[in-house]
Parts: C-alpha cells; structure tokens; sequence
C-alpha cells in the first residue's frame, strides 16, 4: 500500500496530487507551455471525483469561470504560464478586492511576451506581486522540488481558504517538467483548511463585516443571497463612494495579510548560523545554491542559503535580520533583477548585495554562484 | 400553437405584480437616467421570473461592466458584478460548478459583442444552460456615449462626431451562428411581449440569448437628434422592429432594414452540463 504512493512524478503532476490532496473539485484553464500538464491531468482526475474540468475559450475567460466555481463553495484552480499570467491579472484583481479564494499556478517561462516557451525563467517574480492594477494582498508560494510542488499547492489552497484571497503557486519551467520521486501523503499528513462558512441567519449576513479580519464565505445558492462586485464596497458587498468605507475597503484586504504575515512567511535556512555569506534564492535557483554552498562549506568559506517558500509577502523580517549578521548577500535569479531590489531594501546597506543574473533560457550552475561567493569569502 | 398560452398570459399580467418580492427596495433609486428603458426591461425579467416559479435561493444574476450591468445590485438574487465582457465567463463557471442554480447574465451590447465576443459566442457554440440578457442601446453610457457594437452607420457619438464608419453587429444572427440554442429580440416599448420572451428563455434548456432593444435618450438619443425618450422608443423600437411572426403578414417595404421580434431560433442540442454529467459517470468507471 505505501509502496504505491511512491510515485516517480513530473513537477506538474505532482501539482495535480496537490490540488486533489487539497481538496481541489474545479479547475478551469486554458493549454499554455510550460504548465498544460496540469490542465491534462486533472481533465481526467477531477471528474473522478465528481469535480469539474472545463477548457475556456482564453486566459482571461479561464480565471474567471474559476472565480465563479469558488463562488459556488468548491475549491477552485487554474493554472498557466507567463504569457497567460498577464491575462489572468484581471481576475487575479477581482479576486482580491472581492475576496474569493483562488489557486493560480504560473510555471514561468521566458519572456517577454511569447518570449521562450520551452526555457526556464523566474521573471514574473514581481509581475506575481505588482501585476495586476491597484494596490492588493499577494501571496505566492515558490516550491524548488517535485515533491514540494504537492505541498506547497497544498499549503497555495490552504493559504486561500484561510484568507479568502487568490494565492500563486510560482515555480519554473525546470520544476515544471522535471521528474522526481515524490510519496504522496496520507490523508490527515498536510493539513488542509477549508473557508470558514457563515452560522448566522441570512439576514444578519455580511459578506465584508468588518467584525471579522476574514469574513466567512457563504457559497451561492445555500440561502444566503448577497451581492458581489468589483467595486470598492461596503460590508453588505454594494459599491459606495463614500471615502471612509473605500479606504476601509482597501485597507482590510491589506491588512489580514500584511498582520499574519509571521504565518504566511516560510523560509528553508541551511549553514546560516555562522555564515558571512549568504545566498537568498528561490525555486530551480535554489537547488544549484544548495550546491554552491555545500562546496564552499566543503572548502572551509562560511556560506549558507535562506530560500523563501513564500515570496510574497516577502520575508523581509528574515532578510532584515540576515544582513545584520552576513558581510555580503548574493540573489541569484533567472531575470535581470527583481528579488535582489526586495534584499537590498530589507538590507539597507547594512551588507553587500549582490545579484547573479541570467536570461538566456539555461538555468543558473552551482560554479556560476561558488565563484561570486568566493569574491566574498 | 402557442397563442392559448399566451392569453392565458396575459390574463395573469392584469393582475399587480409585487416587484418588491425581488428587488432590494434600499438599493433605489438606481442609477439609469430618466428616460432610459433597463427599468422596464428589469420589470419584464421579474414578472418572467415569478413565471417560472422558481424561488430566489436558486437564481444567480451575473453581470459584466456597464449601465445594464448595474442590474444585479437591485435584484434580491445571488448576484455578481463581474469584469467588463467576462460575465459569460463567470456565469459558466458557477453554472458548471452547480448546475442546479438558475444562472442569468445580464449584459450591454459593448460588454456582450465588444469585449466580451469572444466569450459570447464561445458560451453560445457550448450550449451551456444560461439565459442572457444583452441590452442593446447602442452605445457606451456608463462612459459617457461612445459608439458601440450596434450603432448604425453614419450615427454621432462622442468618439464617432464625424458618423459611425464601422458597420453594426446583430447579436442575434450571431448567437445563432455561434451556436445558441434559443436567440430571441425584444425591446423595452413592447413589454408584454418581453416578458413572454423572456420567460420562453428561461425555460429552455440551453443557452438562451435575448437582444433586448432598448435606448439611450441621455447620450445615443441626444447626440442623433431624437426629440424626447418617447420619440426615441417609437422610432427604434416600435417602428424599427417588427415581429418575426407578422413578416409574412406584411408588404416587403414594411418589413425591409427592421430588426426581428421574438423567438427568432430554438432547437434543442445536448446542453453542456447535462454532457459533463455523462463525463463524471464515464470518470468515475460507468460506461
């Protein structure tokens, strides 16, 4: 029996166990490379179970009928690939300011626009905080192994759930298509969150009572009839003009992030006790610095690693407090530099920041991060 | 074939409609201008929808961006004010994912045919159990009376002020070519008729499309020199329409650049989650 659930998966397979792990009953998409595979798969999962597949017509149409499928009370998913990401940042905006829980995978590939579809990339980092208009809560989780990109999804739906708000789950075209052996777990090993569900009579219901930091959900059709928009709203969900309730409005949604941000934040620390030099990294990157730095340990340079699994909210608290005590900090990255801007405005000058770039479609080696430890050690 | 029915129909309108049973009285006065037709076109839906019997726990109201798409905030339904052009999406979505609720899309002719095109005739070749309302006044109002989709060439609007070069869409032969199962036309001068209409789509099982013809006295009706919100009904959606039953009826000449009236299309095709639920059966090991 547990033989079984060892499974040699694809990184976007292995996203599928995670989304039915998490209890995922509704997923729309649209076919985009580098993350069709998760669409393939659960076209053929998700009806087993009696949840529903459904390809749309484009990105935008995608996001939206999943918005819709969680209005209904089901776990909902969509997943896609840089140029499909900008797509979806019009419903990825809806979805904040109307507080409907969401997953959204972007399994980054190069750009801009069509760019590199094939190649690694990890340039939509800040795309996955900035993209869509209007000042929003982002969270996005980013995975570095297959059998993290299960529990990660997992912990994507639970994060969503918990706080009625879309969460990404962003990791590479790497990730994406390589194979791993993964276990998958039992059920009750991850937990899972469902949304909290109102217990008041109908009439007494607020889709936005502020009482609450994260108002429950009432799925449509249970009694509860209320209405949504995507307006700035009052707590009875109607649009209203009225300065105080707008900023409100914005500042809620902010803040039940930006106040539990000590449960959203998780970072992998490896060698930072003692270490000089660290290297802060995410995803594929993350594998070739675990290897730089085992190498530089191995030669007797004090360095170590702080991957975030979750990039945003970014974890500045860990990053503050790391330049504090580390004589240089080195971001690599698969872009021209966007993670590196977030360490060096935690850091403040109080160490050396130094970002390793790449945009060429080939991932960053362990000898490309070793050598600019060294210029460190 | 009908006509008994629709008598009987009638009888039943003679009677006050309470409009306060579905409407969120604290949420008026709305927003339309005075003169403009979407109140009436609303008062049509909800006689239509106390026709069908159908209690308001079960009805979802999706609407995209725009005046008509205000509808769903005076309605006492599960509503949602959706993105511009995407509430066919939306509504495909909770259709899909509760196939039993009643799922109502309320929608403009910009919303509907512009941005939203693509997701109209896709929502329309899928044949998935919703009823669309697409009100067509031919203009953006919300914006302040932009051309639109329908507006007929050589008409003035605030980005057309030299006449409309771009010829107008008929949303209904182009539901029809998409793929909708029931394409109907009514406007806001014929009520009665709407409501009758109206009810006919909600029953049908598929998705149902109805262009309703209405007017924009504030923006459309001023810019191309309508008289008054009366004049503007009569001469686009009296005289300008006839009904599709009355065509062979009357000379050519009569008949000859006026937009149809009624139930202009209504086959019957496998509806969308009705099919989805054979896919569940087939998934989970049935044949």
């Amino acid at each position: 029996m547990a033989e079984k659930r060892k499974k040699l998966l694809q990184g976007n397979e292995a996203c599928v166990e995670g989304a039915l792990y998490a209890g995922c009953m509704f997923y729309a998409g649209y076919p985009i490379t580098p993350s069709t595979e998760i669409a393939e798969g659960l076209s053929v999962r998700l009806p087993q179970r009696g949840g529903k597949f459904i390809q749309m017509e484009d990105e935008i149409a995608s996001i939206a009928a999943a918005i819709g499928g969680s209005m209904t009370g089901l776990k909902s998913l969509t997943a896609t690939s840089g140029p499909g990401f900008s797509l979806k940042q019009e419903g990825l905006g809806y979805a904040c300011i109307a507080e409907i829980p969401l997953v959204i995978v972007n399994v980054m590939r190069g750009g801009p626009s069509t760019g590199y579809p094939t190649g690694p990339s990890q340039s939509d980092i800040m795309q996955a905080k900035w993209g869509t208009h209007g000042d929003h809560p982002a969270i996005a989780v980013t995975p570095a192994y297959v059998q993290e990109i299960l529990s990660e999804t997992v912990r994507a739906f639970n994060l969503s759930e918990k706080y009625r708000t879309p969460v990404i789950v962003l990791y590479d075209e790497i990730l994406g298509h390589m194979r791993e052996p993964i276990t998958i777990p039992d059920a009750g090993e991850l937990p899972v969150v469902d949304r909290a569900k109102p217990t008041c009579p109908p009439e007494e219901y607020f889709p936005y009572d502020e009482k609450y930091e994260v108002p429950p959900l009432a799925p449509f059709g249970t009694g509860y009839r209320y209405h949504v928009t995507g307006l700035n709203h009052k707590k009875d969900g109607f649009p209203t003009n009225d300065s105080k309730q707008i900023r409100e409005n914005n500042m809620r949604i902010m803040n039940k992030i930006e106040n539990h941000k000590d449960e959203i934040w998780k970072n992998e620390e490896k060698f930072l006790d003692d270490a000089k030099i660290a290297v802060v990294t995410i995803g594929s990157t993350a594998r070739s610095a675990n290897f730089a730095v085992r190498v530089a340990r191995e030669q007797g340079i004090k360095a170590g690693l702080l991957r975030p699994l979750t990039v945003w909210p970014f974890p500045d608290k860990a990053v503050k407090e790391l330049s504090k005590r580390v004589r240089a900090i080195i971001v690599p990255e698969l872009n021209l530099g966007q993670m590196v801007l977030e360490v060096e405005r935690c850091a403040g000058g109080a160490c050396a920041v130094e970002g390793i770039h790449r945009v060429d479609g080939e991932p960053i080696n362990p000898a490309q991060i070793l050598e600019v430890i060294k210029k460190y050690a | 074939m009908s006509e008994p029915a629709v008598k009987e129909k009638k009888q039943k309108l003679s009677v006050p409609f309470n409009y306060d049973k579905y409407m969120r009285p604290h949420k008026l006065p709305h927003i339309w201008c005075p003169g403009c037709g979407h109140g009436i076109v609303l008062k049509s839906l909800l006689r239509a929808v106390e026709a069908t019997g159908i209690d308001k726990d079960n009805i979802c109201m999706v609407s995209g961006i725009g005046c008509s798409s205000r509808t769903p905030g005076y309605v006492d339904f599960n509503t949602m004010h959706t993105l511009h052009g995407r509430a066919f999406s939306f509504a495909t979505g909770i259709k899909l994912a509760k196939p039993e609720m009643k799922v109502i899309v309320i929608s403009g002719d910009g919303d509907a045919l512009a941005i939203g095109g693509n997701h109209f005739i896709h929502t329309c070749r899928r044949n998935i159990d919703l009823t669309a309302i697409v009100y067509t006044n031919s203009t953006y109002g919300m914006t302040g009376g932009q051309y639109s989709p329908t507006t007929p060439i050589g008409d003035i609007a605030t980005t057309s002020r030299y006449g409309n070069i771009e010829p107008p869409f008929d949303a209904c032969e182009m539901a029809k070519a998409a793929g909708a199962t029931f394409v109907a036309r009514g406007t806001a001068y014929h009520t009665l008729e709407l409501e009758k209409t109206i009810l006919a789509a909600l029953q049908h099982k598929g998705m149902s499309v109805v262009d309703v013809i209405d007017a924009c006295p504030t923006y459309y009706g001023r810019m191309n020199k309508f008289k008054s919100a009366t004049h503007m009904m009569e001469v686009i959606e009296k005289d300008g329409t006839v009904n599709v039953k009355q065509v062979d009826k009357l000379p050519p000449e009569k008949v000859q650049g006026k937009l149809l009236r009624g139930i202009l299309h209504n086959v019957e095709r496998p509806e969308y989650c009705q099919q989805y639920a054979n896919i569940i059966e087939k998934a989970k090991g049935g044949k």
